[in-house]
């Protein structure tokens, strides 16, 4: 799950971590007291999105040299007038795809005197099972970039876990940032509560960039980005208040008050399948017949009736949807059960396109019969490979 | 022979008293009498566990006493995902050989915690989020259909539980049956790797062949491709077929497995099948084509 910057930087203040005054809004009304709350004489007018590259994006409604996602103002009245220029607005980043994101919420931030930007993230490193500090000198820009050109600027911390964030591993974490002074004795106690905010909250990525050196040489998160685990939302609530459903696809959040994992996509073959890798490999092989999937849909081990016919309603919603593939391969999963679902929702919402239906495993001949005795139009499919060929038929032709 | 587990496997169900915990343990008990000898339950230690069918099981307050008690080497994990680290651990704590989790959604950064306590211990843990492992007509350990098993020479390894499914019912179609299979999870942190069980299948003089079903998202595919580059170098191969699903992934989404996800550019399907290639592993284009391929690369 994905939180707004402003939210961000609330939590890492809490763990101690060094953050500029800030205030954010969610309605135009709020705007001049927001401006009045900072003492300039900077302030920086910030988009709240859930993508990278706001700096450098445009607005949809905007004229094509209008400023980006993220300005700075140098009085209160120029403040006021950026953020009613973007209020409401469409932003479109390298992140968002074509259609952009609505800024419903700014922030706005007193300035900082920059001497210095660097990158520091933590994220879980799976190939070491650890969790792990990624540190460079390059901040402030697109740190893939960065990892692909200069490889060697970009330096790896892991830290054992029981042992935390120790002295040593700040330490390499200072030197990697080239850290001085104040600037070092400041840093190597945001690593460590930095550290324990990732852990306290089940983050699954803290992505800092730019983290800043002042003229002043004090240290300073300028930009912060926080997922967290979804799989250990249940042990926090009050993260769990922060979620913004305007960012997700409409589709998505229905899905997940059902429990079913389902991803949103642009083609025209909608798709039900049970299990993750068998759902990759169902929307791989409509693509390898010549056809696109509509979604990503894994309808799990343990769908109920409900749940299927929940998920049959999301898939048809979708106006591109010219044809559904359901394919199940029972384990947990009894195929009488799915069967049960599918004609039930078939019934519910009058189903106007082609429906390929292939089942095996657990159950499959009482779920073959449950299909075939309901008198609805389905294609029966023997194999995961005749399925695929079928539906695409069924939709191109 | 098969890889780690045979009809002499002893195996303890933590979360038996559950309801998708007794279920299989019944199924597991079904097939070809695999040797579940007891459960656990904090507070039902002293009590019996008692089948739809009338066999019953020992229940103990902890894994230690379990195993004390009954000589078991194995156990499978049934509890809900805010518990399943604890009960790895405790499993670890008690020497278990062999630990299966089954659960889905234990939180990754508990897996961080648990994979530095098991590396410092003797266990191996399959999973989380895994559909366990069987050896045809001996031991059946967590949920895979006992009904699409046949005895056979494929050794099949899997990141998908229900593409490990696909897996063994066209190897058994196709006439060839498994040696073993095992599903080794979709979570980013895990307890056992492709290479630890590409290790044991190689060794295995059952298995004659290896179907290994990878997916996008890290790196252990490519990992895989290098061990088998190096093992090759050492004499060591066995006809092998791949397959990666997510080629139609978008980057950036966790597609339903936790461990699922292009991100940083890296993780892509194409990267991982043109590594396994590189490492003479034949891979099918199509998730219906396993047995297939694997019948005409073992003809060519």
């Amino acid at each position: 799950m994905n939180i707004h910057e402003h939210q961000a930087k609330q939590i890492l203040k809490e763990f101690g971590a060094p953050i500029a005054k800030g205030a954010a809004i969610t309605a135009l009304d709020q705007a001049e007291a927001a401006v009045a709350s900072l003492p300039g004489p900077v302030w920086v007018v910030k988009s709240q999105i859930h993508a990278g590259g706001r700096g450098k994006g445009k607005f949809k409604e905007l004229a094509a040299d209008a400023k980006g996602g993220v300005r700075v103002s140098f009085s209160a009245e120029e403040a006021l007038e950026n953020i009613r220029e973007m209020f409401g607005k469409t932003l479109v980043t390298q992140q968002t795809g074509p259609s952009g994101k609505a800024v419903n919420r700014i922030y706005v931030e007193d300035g900082a005197d920059i001497d210095r930007e660097l990158y520091l993230s933590i994220l879980v490193d799976r190939e070491t099972g650890k969790t792990s500090f990624v540190a460079s000198t390059e901040g402030g820009m697109d740190i893939e970039t960065v990892a692909h050109d200069t490889p060697e600027l970009i330096h790896s911390v892991g830290i054992t876990a029981s042992a935390g964030c120790t002295d040593g591993d700040a330490e390499k974490l200072a030197d990697a940032l080239k850290l001085d002074g104040t600037a070092r004795t400041q840093g190597m106690a945001l690593f460590k509560n930095l550290y324990n905010a990732f852990v306290a909250k089940d983050m699954s990525l803290l992505e800092i960039n730019p983290l800043i050196i002042t003229k002043s040489n004090d240290i300073q998160v300028l930009d912060a980005k926080v997922s967290f685990d979804g799989n250990a939302l249940f042990r926090h609530p009050d993260i769990m208040e922060l979620r913004d459903e305007t960012e997700e696809d409409e589709k998505e959040v229905e899905a997940s008050k059902h429990d079913l994992a389902y991803i949103a996509l642009d083609g025209e073959i909608g798709c039900m399948v049970n299990g993750a890798g068998l759902a990759m490999a169902t929307m791989d092989i409509i693509k390898l017949y010549g056809a696109e999937p509509a979604n990503f849909l894994d309808v799990g081990g343990s769908a109920t009736t409900e749940r299927v016919t929940a998920a049959f309603k999301i898939i048809t919603a979708d106006p591109n949807v010219k044809g559904i593939l359901v394919n199940i391969f029972g384990g947990i999963m009894r195929c009488d059960v799915i069967a049960t679902g599918v004609v039930q929702a078939a019934a519910d919402i009058s189903l106007n396109v082609p429906l390929v239906v292939r089942l095996e495993g657990t159950k499959v001949e009482e779920g073959k019969a449950i299909i075939n005795e309901s008198g609805l139009n389905v294609i029966a499919a023997d194999d995961l490979d005749d399925a695929a060929q079928k539906i695409v038929k069924a939709v191109k032709g | 022979m098969s890889i780690l587990i045979n009809k002499d496997t002893k195996i303890i169900t933590q979360g038996l008293t559950g309801k998708t915990g007794t279920f299989h343990t019944e199924q597991a008990l079904a097939y070809h009498g695999t040797q579940m000898v007891a459960g656990t339950h904090p507070q039902k230690g002293g009590q019996h566990w008692t089948s739809s069918t009338g066999q019953t099981l020992p229940l103990y307050s902890s894994v230690a006493e379990a195993k004390d008690a009954t000589g078991a080497n194995a156990s499978v994990i049934y509890v809900p995902p805010a518990g399943a680290a604890a009960a790895i651990e405790e499993a670890i704590d008690a020497g278990i050989e062999l630990i299966t989790c089954i659960t889905e959604g234990v939180p990754v950064l508990d897996m961080v915690r648990v994979k530095e306590k098991l590396n410092a211990s003797n266990s191996r843990l399959i999973g989380p989020n895994c559909p366990g492992l069987m050896t045809p007509d001996e031991c059946k350990i967590g949920i895979m259909p006992a009904s699409i098993f046949r005895k056979g020479s494929v050794g099949v390894l899997s990141r998908s539980g229900t593409l490990t499914y696909e897996a063994v019912y066209q190897t058994s179609m196709a006439g060839l049956g498994q040696s073993s299979a095992v599903g080794i999870g979709g979570d980013p942190v895990k307890g056992t790797e492709f290479i630890d069980v590409l290790e044991l299948f190689l060794a295995d003089d059952a298995t004659e062949a290896i179907i290994m079903i990878g997916e996008i998202g890290g790196s252990a595919e490519e990992e895989a491709a290098q061990f088998l580059i190096d093992e090759a170098k050492r004499g060591r191969s066995k006809p092998t077929v791949g397959f990666i699903a997510g080629r139609t992934s978008p980057p950036g989404r966790t597609m339903g497995h936790a461990g699922a996800v292009i991100s940083g550019g890296k993780g892509g399907a194409d990267d991982k099948i043109a590594a396994l290639e590189a490492a003479g592993v034949r891979v099918s284009p199509s998730p219906a084509k396993l047995g297939d391929t694997l019948v005409s690369l073992l003809n060519s």
